[in-house]
């Protein structure tokens, strides 16, 4: 088979998957499980092959125009590039690894099929945005994960959290995609076509005439789905979904989304100045501000949660100081290891039949339960804090030197404010990534109480996969040298300055906190139990939809995040009270709105409706009056009638006639 | 003969029928007026035949058409009569109203109690 075609295969493989699970779902449960895994899996095999086969330099290009619109033609097309080519592996392991998982955490649900099904037209979607050469056609998977997202974060759909936040990520992502779809056509108008190379050919010759407006109208789009600063709220509410879900849309799909869009179309933005200065402060404040969340979250996955939208704002600061091959290598690092820590946190919920951190610290022996989650996080969070020679460390120090070489002028067309801004920020959050990561690791697994229960092994399908993800999170940085020829040629490797600064702070980061945590651990304990599910032996998924409903406990004076943070702390916890300023800003407006047309609707639209029936009932009750049963009666009126008619047509014929 | 004569005959015959349908309040004489307005319409109808002077006398075979088909409807009307006196005792045409609007919601009792002996 030709590249070409085993490139089509790879969208079509998992979107085939999905269409047939969801047909077959309840009448054979049976076919379930391989429908889920094997077109996934296929999936990722034919990527890696379309890899190896592309060899980073090459790109490969193949359209066939669909019907005339008349104006702007739209193509379905290929453009796989060497960013193209790896991060489809990327999606296409993930999602494999995630529906293994899945077949082992979600093993009795009673909604898999249709669970495994999204997850495969999830994946779909997201191969479609990174395989399409046509931006309309990349919007069609853009647009697919949305809807996906809204039906994998509610889940759970039984519990009012997951319901409201399946709401809440529709709603905010598409608040930016409204946007970026303005911006996609005004960037197709200015270019004359939707094809990607057309554009790039475009910016290159100087042909594009509103490069800033469009710029940012595309970033709005690229900020709901990235959850970068001003839209970034959907992704902490997102955890109400099941783990293997969170890892997906973390690692592989729908955030990966926005950087990567931003990774192709990066001349685009790099024409205009300004809008490569809003990304970076954009991702600035997005990095230092989730930082700061995460070190206060109590919940486990809302810690990662946030972590993820730290990283995401590292990808989008090295966008911002225009290298996207840094954007990309530590997309495909965080993506590996974020998974594992989604993944590998879905074990540890089940183990300790909680997903709150103050309830984990008082709880011992966690770590010797289920000893494959706890060696693989540990890996996953030494990653996350960049330590090396984990890949978080090299992906990390890729940004860290983009942006110092913009900082000091190295490269033309960038403010180098922006590289300043990115750098600045990058080491602070560096800092503060290695205090949360401890943080949630002493919390976790370093708890004193009474021993966790035991409920045996987990099942082979979720350890398996936790090693799987491992190797990546510990190896893949040390590729980075071969990588180079995949992306824009430019060195990945890490320099001395960075290196020591980033990795100096991320230990300073965590030597304070560990000093905190001894501190505070020294003290007396609290002996109230926090409360745990009631059906710890359950499956792992409905160990995990039980947990949603604990109350977290009250604030914990060993947390050391709440030493650490002081007077922060609250504002911190409650992601700075932005859900709040929203509520005020855009909720009760719109509410306020909504009653409005309620009033309208119900007393003046509905009065001439009330109206129209009750002038027709009322004329009806008058001539009804005129029905007496008498026959004559009936007989009189008619012959009235006839005699009228009759004068009125020969005096009407006369005066004709006269006339 | 001049036309007059027959057609100012006709008209009082059928001024007459029409006075006995409207008024009359038995129901064999209000069958009897409507003869009464038919037969006007046949003392035209062959008036004018003769005065015309249709070669077709399409006229006075219309006129048999009529009296043939009202021998038909006076004997159901008169079955009708009869069936209706039988069973209410009266032949009176203001007293039998079971179409009329009831006066407020609903029949009442007295009102579906003759439908149901009306349906017997």
């Amino acid at each position: 088979m030709t590249t070409t075609t085993l490139a089509v295969l790879v969208p079509v493989l998992p979107f085939l998957g999905a269409a047939a699970g969801l047909a077959v779902g309840r009448a054979a449960p049976g076919f379930v499980r391989p429908l889920a895994v094997l077109p996934t899996l296929a999936a990722a095999v034919l990527a890696v092959l379309v890899a190896v086969r592309q060899g980073g330099n090459t790109v490969i290009e193949a359209s066939t125009q669909l019907t005339p619109t008349g104006s702007v033609p739209i193509t379905l097309g290929l453009h796989i590039d060497g960013f193209a080519a790896l991060v489809a592996v990327l999606v296409g392991v993930v999602a494999s690894c995630v529906q293994i998982y899945s077949t082992g955490y979600l093993r009795e649900d009673p909604r898999y099929a249709s669970y495994a099904a999204l997850v495969s037209l999830f994946t779909a979607a997201m191969l479609l945005v990174v395989y399409s050469g046509d931006l309309m056609v990349l919007l069609v998977g853009w647009e697919i994960m949305g809807i996906c997202s809204y039906f994998l974060v509610g889940h759970y759909w039984e519990t009012p959290e997951a319901r409201s936040a399946s709401l809440k990520a529709f709603l905010v992502t598409k608040l930016g995609d409204v946007p970026f779809l303005f911006g996609l056509f005004a960037l197709a108008t200015d270019a004359g076509t939707f094809r990607i190379d057309g554009i790039l050919s475009t910016v290159a010759s100087g042909g594009l005439d509103h490069p800033t407006l469009v710029a940012l109208l595309l970033l709005a789009g690229v900020a709901g789905k990235s959850a970068q600063f001003p839209l970034h709220t959907w992704l902490p509410d997102a955890m109400a979904g099941p783990t293997p879900v969170s890892a997906l849309i973390h690692a592989a799909t729908m955030v990966a989304a926005g950087i990567y869009f931003v990774a192709r179309l990066l001349p685009v933005f790099a024409a205009s100045a300004a809008a490569m200065t809003v990304l970076a402060v954009m991702a600035a404040i997005t990095m230092v501000g989730s930082a700061l969340a995460a070190l206060a979250q109590d919940d486990i996955k809302r810690v990662l949660a946030y972590s993820t939208i730290g990283q995401l704002g590292y990808m989008a600061g090295a966008l911002a100081v225009g290298d996207r091959g840094a954007a990309v290598f530590h997309l495909l690092s965080h993506a590996a290891f974020k998974a594992l820590l989604f993944l590998a946190a879905g074990a540890v919920i089940h183990a300790a039949g909680t997903n709150s951190l103050t309830a984990m610290s008082r709880t011992g022996g966690l770590a010797k339960r289920i000893p494959d989650a706890y060696w693989t996080m540990t890996v996953a969070l030494l990653a996350l804090a960049a330590i090396p020679p984990f890949a978080g460390f090299f992906s990390k120090e890729a940004v860290l030197v983009a942006a110092e070489h913009t900082a000091l002028g190295e490269r033309t067309g960038i403010p180098a404010g922006a590289g300043w801004t990115v750098l600045v920020a990058g080491l602070l959050t560096a800092l503060l990534t290695a205090a949360y990561a401890l943080r949630l690791w002493l919390r976790a697994f370093r708890g004193r109480g009474p021993q966790a229960p035991d409920h045996g092994r987990q099942p082979i399908a979720m350890t398996s996969v936790l090693w799987v993800l491992a190797i990546p999170s510990l190896g893949f940085g040390l590729g980075a040298a071969y990588l180079d020829d995949w992306f824009d040629g430019e060195a990945l490797t890490p320099t001395l300055t960075t290196a020591v600064l980033g990795t100096g702070l991320a230990v300073a980061g965590g030597a304070v906190t560990y000093a905190v945590w001894r501190t505070l651990a020294a003290r007396a304990v609290p002996a109230v139990t926090p409360p745990h599910v009631a059906h710890p032996d359950a499956e792992a998924g409905l160990v995990e939809a039980e947990a949603l409903h604990l109350p977290h406990p009250a604030e914990d004076p060993a947390d050391p995040g709440r030493a650490l943070l002081g007077p922060l702390h609250g504002p911190a916890a409650d992601g700075f009270r932005l859900d709040a300023l929203y509520a005020k800003a855009f909720v009760r407006p719109v509410l306020g709105a909504a009653s409005l047309v309620r009033f309208l609707d119900r007393e003046v639209v509905d009065t001439y409706v009330r109206g129209a029936a009750g002038t027709a009932k009322g004329l009806g009750w008058l001539v009804r009056r005129a029905q007496t049963g008498n026959v004559q009666t009936y007989l009189s009126a008619l012959l009235a009638g006839s005699v009228v008619l009759a004068i009125a047509a020969v005096a009407l014929a006369n005066a004709f006639a006269g006339a | 003969m001049h036309l007059a004569y027959p057609a100012v005959l006709a008209a009082l015959l059928f001024c007459v029928g029409l006075y006995g349908v409207l008024a009359r309040r038995n129901a064999i004489l209000v069958l009897m007026s409507v003869e009464l307005m038919l037969n006007a319409v046949n003392l035209n109808l062959v008036a004018f035949d003769v005065w015309l002077r249709d070669a077709l006398h399409a006229g006075q075979a219309l006129t048999l058409f009529t009296i043939a088909i009202a021998a038909a409807e006076i004997g159901i009307g008169l079955a009708i009569v009869l069936m209706v006196y039988r069973n209410r005792g009266t032949s009176d045409v203001d007293r039998l109203r079971d179409t009329a609007e009831p006066a407020e919601s609903g029949a009442t009792p007295e009102s579906t109690d003759e439908k149901a002996e009306a349906a017997a």
